[in-house]
């Protein structure tokens, strides 16, 4: 492999990396560090620096001791708890509903991702509407059935699962998309000794397709987990943490903290919180992951 | 050549299956509602189900635009006008001539913030990629690790001291503050470092002969040679920039300066209950990404399937 003259070769070392590892170095490791030193100050960040105060672990007492943060991790859980297992199992679904021949898939494909390149504000808006009490299509469709729809996003129950519609309605395409690679990768083959073997499509389905996809949703399931622990847009723009705090969540609180209240000691411990509950997740997934690809 | 063989073989099966040739075993009549049954599971059924899925995604797309299209009073209605009666441009002029929001500014905003931090990140990434991909040095391990651990890193664990960084320099409400954290993007980096690894040697020792630097093999001959993945991470860029919404927020507090998603969230929270005028808004902002999708689906298909990318 040609390496060029060694002043040729230190030099576009040094061009080509300065730019990303200096951006590592300021704006990712340093700031990892910093967040954990501002979680044991108390600063006001209206005021100097030189105003803030150390007290030690006391932020995280007091997240600790507070409902508060019980509450956030509260609503987080049911967040995941809903939208996880539901936009695992549509993913599939959508996946099985694309992995068809048919002439003209060009432009389902294009419906389905629709929402994917959405922005989360005009998307989290459209659903503002969808989900109105009054004059929402969800509540009059079911108006029309005869069931007398709750006030979704101002109801403090039903404000997440209506968050969590909207969620789903959002990433679902995206996620079939990866679904879909994976069984377009399948050996087909397979499926064709099963079906000469007599198994019928429900069989072929739960022996094969699942088994074969095992890797791919388990990536999903921990994809999901750890953005699930960060939702914020689709909270911030249709509950903004309401109604009477019901749908408060992690980085919605992190930001509420940091940039509404100014209190970047308190903000930052929930941050070290979250980015511990992240990073958990990561361990777990290299934790298992050998043990779920290993099903193929 | 495979796949021809397996239909043939399927078709074969399906055959014996049902029992030989058709029109040996059963009389004319069954043989047609057979025909016919199948006709309807196979041609119809995929279509049936394919319309009702999209139905459901597209409907609340539907909606937005009859509902921009409204007046106050129409889209109060009980029941829905899904096609409005008497359609309106109100909304759009409304949108346009609100006070605490400049729309047409805020769209320029976002132009610039996407054009910026989409190629920054892409000649960044295609930089440091060509290193890790191509040069061998001592340590590049170690920086590929850095690289690897930035993946591990969420935004939202590094936003307060970001912001805080910006702040010490100040370089909050200006695009160079919003798009410097967003240069090093440890998934493009990857995914073009694994790309370029295919790329023969043969291509740069040839470059190298005629006396050409690593920079300009870089620039005339690996990044060329790119293009494909380059113009899918560039796509991905895009809609991630033009979508961004939670750093713009922390970082641009003056209204000259908000991008379209920050200006939308602020429209969001002052037009509360003025529906018409939410969703001539958020149908505006959707439009660019739209055609850019339109024109290069197959592109972000692909992208999806090989990178798992999002934006």
């Amino acid at each position: 492999m040609y390496q060029g003259s060694p002043k040729d070769r230190n030099l576009t070392i040094v061009l080509f990396l300065a730019p990303v590892m200096l951006v590592f170095l300021v704006f990712k490791a340093a700031p990892l560090v910093m967040t954990a030193g501002i979680s044991l100050l108390d600063w006001d960040v209206l005021k100097p620096f030189s105003s803030a105060r150390f007290v030690g672990m006391k932020n995280f007492s007091k997240w600790f001791s507070s409902g508060e943060l019980w509450n956030v991790l509260h609503h987080n859980l049911t967040y995941l708890g809903l939208y996880v297992p539901a936009v695992i199992v549509l993913s599939v679904l959508q996946a099985l509903v694309l992995n068809q021949e048919v002439k003209g898939m060009r432009v389902f494909r294009a419906c389905f991702y629709l929402p994917v390149i959405t922005s989360w504000v005009a998307g989290a808006i459209i659903w503002r509407f969808v989900l109105n009490g009054r004059w929402g299509f969800v509540n009059q469709w079911l108006g029309s059935l005869g069931i007398l729809g709750p006030n979704w996003l101002e109801d403090p129950h039903w404000a997440m699962p209506g968050v969590v519609m909207a969620c789903l309605w959002k990433d679902t395409g995206y996620y079939a998309l990866i679904v879909l690679a994976a069984l377009k990768s399948m050996d087909k083959n397979c499926f064709e000794a099963a079906r000469v073997d007599g198994a019928g499509p429900l069989s072929r389905f739960f022996r094969i397709t699942l088994p074969l996809l095992s890797p791919t949703l388990f990536l999903l399931f921990v994809y999901n987990l750890m953005s699930g622990f960060q939702v914020f847009e689709p909270i911030y723009i249709m509950t903004e943490g309401g109604p009477a705090n019901a749908t408060t969540v992690l980085v919605e609180r992190i930001y509420r903290y940091a940039f509404g209240l100014y209190r970047m000691g308190d903000a930052s411990a929930l941050t070290i919180i979250l980015f511990l509950l992240v990073l958990s997740v990561t361990v777990l997934q290299l934790a298992f992951e050998k043990r779920v690809s290993h099903g193929t | 050549m495979t796949q021809k063989i397996s239909k043939q073989q399927r078709m074969g099966f399906s055959r014996t299956i049902m029992g030989g040739s058709p029109s040996l075993i059963a009389t004319r009549n069954s043989y047609w509602k057979k025909k016919t049954r199948s006709l309807l599971f196979f041609q119809i059924l995929p279509y049936a189900i394919l319309g009702f899925t999209a139905f459901i995604v597209v409907i609340p797309f539907f909606w937005m635009i009859s509902t921009s299209l409204k007046t106050q009073e129409a889209f109060q209605t009980v029941p829905i006008q899904w096609i409005p009666e008497s359609p309106t441009l109100d909304a759009y002029k409304r949108v346009f001539g609100i006070a605490n929001v400049d729309f047409l500014k805020a769209y320029t905003n976002s132009a610039l913030y996407t054009l910026l931090r989409m190629s920054g990140q892409v000649i960044c990434a295609a930089m440091a990629a060509f290193v890790f991909a191509k040069i061998r040095f001592r340590g590049r391990e170690v920086l590929f690790l850095a690289v690897l651990a930035s993946m591990m890193v969420p935004m939202t664990a590094v936003m307060i001291p970001n912001y805080l960084i910006l702040k010490s320099f100040r370089l909050l409400n200006t695009y160079t503050g919003l798009i410097l954290p967003s240069l090093m993007e440890g998934l493009y980096i990857f995914i073009l470092r694994q790309y370029m690894k295919g790329i023969d040697d043969a291509y740069l020792e040839a470059a190298a002969m005629d006396g050409a630097s690593l920079r300009s093999i870089f620039a005339r001959v690996v990044a060329p040679l790119c293009t494909p993945a380059l113009f899918t991470l560039v796509l991905f860029a895009f809609m991630g920039s033009w979508n961004d919404y939670l750093w713009p927020l922390i970082v641009l507090s003056k209204k000259s300066k908000w991008t379209l998603q920050v200006a939308l969230g602020v429209l969001n929270s002052s037009y509360n209950e003025a529906y018409d005028v939410l969703m001539a808004g958020a149908l505006i902002s959707i439009i660019p990404i739209v055609l850019v999708y339109l024109v290069t689906q197959r592109y972000v298909d692909k992208g999806v399937a090989v990178g798992g990318v999002k934006g």
